[in-house]
């Protein structure tokens, strides 16, 4: 089995603060991995490497054994299968939700590609909100909105920052269930997320990063019995 | 899916107020084509006011729809000017044979030879076109490359404009200097002072707006148009669905710098003049007021930007000329206050001042 993400001996500074720390990490097909940490761990800064917006200092992303993402830019790391949900909702507001998706289905040619974009929308809940403009929707839908232009293009490695932030608490099941959902062999899903509850229901294991550098790794009942964790972390 | 299906035709007359503006400029076209009482005065505003209107369109496209704010299309409009000034003054050697003022007072003995081939219309009209083209592109790609964007990109585009109206007030560029070029005596082998000249320049004007509107709203209703608006509210967003916004940005970019350049093209035989003052940085800026004014991302309101603005302005800048700057600024400051969005919101403003921003549907998020 190849490995989905591959990082080794990354680093990357913005000025002189040093955001990652010579880090390395493999993610495999087939798991939810969540990765967690106090503010300024580097948890974003390490979706934005993987997904081409910043740039690495020094260190490799090997994407599916094959593709060098630090070398690559941000459409192709997408159109290779990466993809990402942003932190801050983001979506195109003055379009309908259903133009959102298409655009990230990468249009709507053929039957194939509406039935898919049609099914996506059902499996996110939007199905009867699909002619609306997307800035009228509510913070909730919006997140699920996103997943939805980022997931219809069946990516294999799916990023979610944050994807609970500002949710209630059923709007909070509803997207754990959409999680596990999405979680196929064939596809790496990368969670950043504060909600240690929403984690535990949804990863396989998690990755716990303090200060650029990987803390600890394993499974999340471990994570919340592991002294080093609860004390940078889980103990605040 | 009934939205996907339905023919682009169709989808285009949507828009009612985009339909009723086009309407209204062809319906003007028509007249200005066929009535018998339109004086050559009037056929000339007229004219005028639709190569601004074209203007106002061309950075309608990219502001109103892709977000990018360009203070500098002045250059582009200048591009077209000169192409044509340097062609009407061929023509008017060739066929009256009279030495043009611009020969004497740059110390030349005649035209520049490399003018020459500009005497034909479809050369100087491809070379005006294709050397806003190449200008813009340039351009375009080292500032998108480098991922210049939003008021940087519009103080670097305020800047070249500004180096060159600096390089054409110089005498040695070869242009005529401050004075620019103008004593344009025959176009299409007709003389300037004939009956008609005046009323087919505006005719051409109009009828150019009129295919740049439908052009323009055919380009942004499809596919291509809603990437343009994904760009504006979000093109980091865009660009990690796997879409090189590069190309998008620079395509509709090189679109809006030929139209600009095509209103150029019309403008200076309809002025019979062009010179530095139209690179200068208020008119560039007055194109935005003017799509600011009207409604951006809505391409009618460019046109009622430009068409009501410039119209205020030759009315009163005959018998109130001191005042206009200040009935501008007014203008400006009172759309900004009560329509934030343009003109165009009139139909769905409520008078209460405090709910404006909920009364208003947020249409576009451009800064």
């Amino acid at each position: 089995m190849t490995v989905a993400v591959l990082v080794e001996g990354l680093t990357v500074e913005f000025g002189r603060f040093r955001a990652i720390d010579d880090l390395s990490l493999a993610i495999d097909y087939g798991e939810v991995r969540a990765v967690i940490g106090p503010n300024g761990a580097g948890k974003t800064t390490l979706l934005d490497v993987i997904s081409g917006v910043s740039r690495a200092r020094t260190g490799r992303v090997l994407f599916d054994e094959r593709l060098e993402l630090t070398r690559t830019s941000e459409a192709a790391i997408a159109r290779a299968g990466v993809r990402r949900k942003f932190q801050k909702p983001s979506v195109f507001e003055a379009l309908t939700v259903r133009d959102n998706v298409e655009i990230g289905a990468g249009g709507a040619r053929d039957a194939a590609a509406r039935d898919r974009i049609a099914a996506t929308l059902e499996t996110v809940g939007l199905a009867a909100e699909a002619d609306r403009l997307a800035g009228e929707l509510a913070h909730g839908q919006k997140q699920w909105l996103e997943i939805a232009m980022v997931v219809v293009s069946e990516p294999k490695v799916l990023m979610l920052d944050e994807p609970v932030a500002g949710l209630t608490d059923e709007e909070t099941e509803r997207t754990a269930a959409l999680v596990r959902r999405l979680r196929t062999p064939g596809r790496a899903i990368v969670v950043v997320e504060h909600d240690m509850d929403f984690v535990e229901t949804i990863a396989d294991r998690v990755t716990v990063l303090h200060e650029g550098r990987t803390l600890f790794e394993g499974s999340m009942a471990r994570a919340r019995a592991d002294a080093r964790v609860v004390d940078v972390y889980l103990g605040r | 899916m009934s939205a996907a299906k339905r023919s682009l035709l169709a989808r285009a007359l949507d828009d009612r107020i985009f339909v009723a503006v086009t309407s209204a400029v062809a319906t003007v076209l028509l007249a200005a084509a066929a009535w018998p009482g339109l004086s050559d005065y009037r056929a000339n505003i007229v004219g005028q006011l639709a190569c601004f209107a074209l203007l106002a369109v061309a950075l309608d496209l990219i502001w109103g729809y892709a977000g990018i704010l360009s203070l500098g299309h002045g250059l582009f409009f200048a591009i077209g000017g000169y192409v044509a000034g340097m062609h009407l003054l061929e023509h008017s050697v060739a066929v009256t044979g009279i030495t043009p003022d611009i020969v004497q007072f740059m110390g030349w003995k005649a035209l520049p030879g490399w003018w020459g081939p500009l005497e034909s219309f479809p050369v100087a009209l491809a070379a005006a076109l294709g050397v806003a083209f190449v200008v813009a592109f340039l351009f375009g790609w080292v500032s998108f490359r480098s991922r210049v964007g939003g008021v940087y990109f519009a103080i670097i585009t305020q800047a070249l404009t500004y180096v060159a109206m600096l390089l054409m007030f110089r005498n040695d560029t070869g242009f005529g200097g401050n004075n620019g070029m103008t004593g344009f005596q025959a176009i299409f082998g007709v003389p300037f002072q004939s009956p008609g000249v005046a009323r087919g320049l505006a005719v051409a004007s109009l009828a150019s707006l009129v295919a740049a509107l439908v052009g323009c709203r055919l380009l942004t209703i499809g596919r291509f148009g809603r990437l343009l608006v994904a760009t504006r509210d979000d093109e980091v967003r865009l660009r990690s669905l796997g879409y090189e916004t590069l190309r998008l940005k620079l395509a509709v970019w090189c679109v809006s710098a030929v139209l600009a350049a095509v209103a150029g093209l019309l403008y200076a035989p309809q002025v019979g003049i062009i010179n530095p003052r139209v690179l200068s940085p208020d008119l560039s800026i007055e194109i935005a007021v003017w799509c600011a004014i009207g409604g951006r991302g809505r391409l009618a309101g460019a046109v009622i930007g430009a068409a009501l603005v410039n119209a205020l302005k030759f009315s009163l800048s005959a018998t109130l000329p001191d005042l206009w700057p200040f009935v501008l600024a007014g203008l400006v400051i009172l759309v900004a206050l009560i329509f934030p969005n343009g003109l165009l919101d009139i139909g769905r403003w409520r008078p209460t001042l405090l709910s404006r921003a909920g009364a208003l549907q947020p249409r576009d998020a451009t800064p």
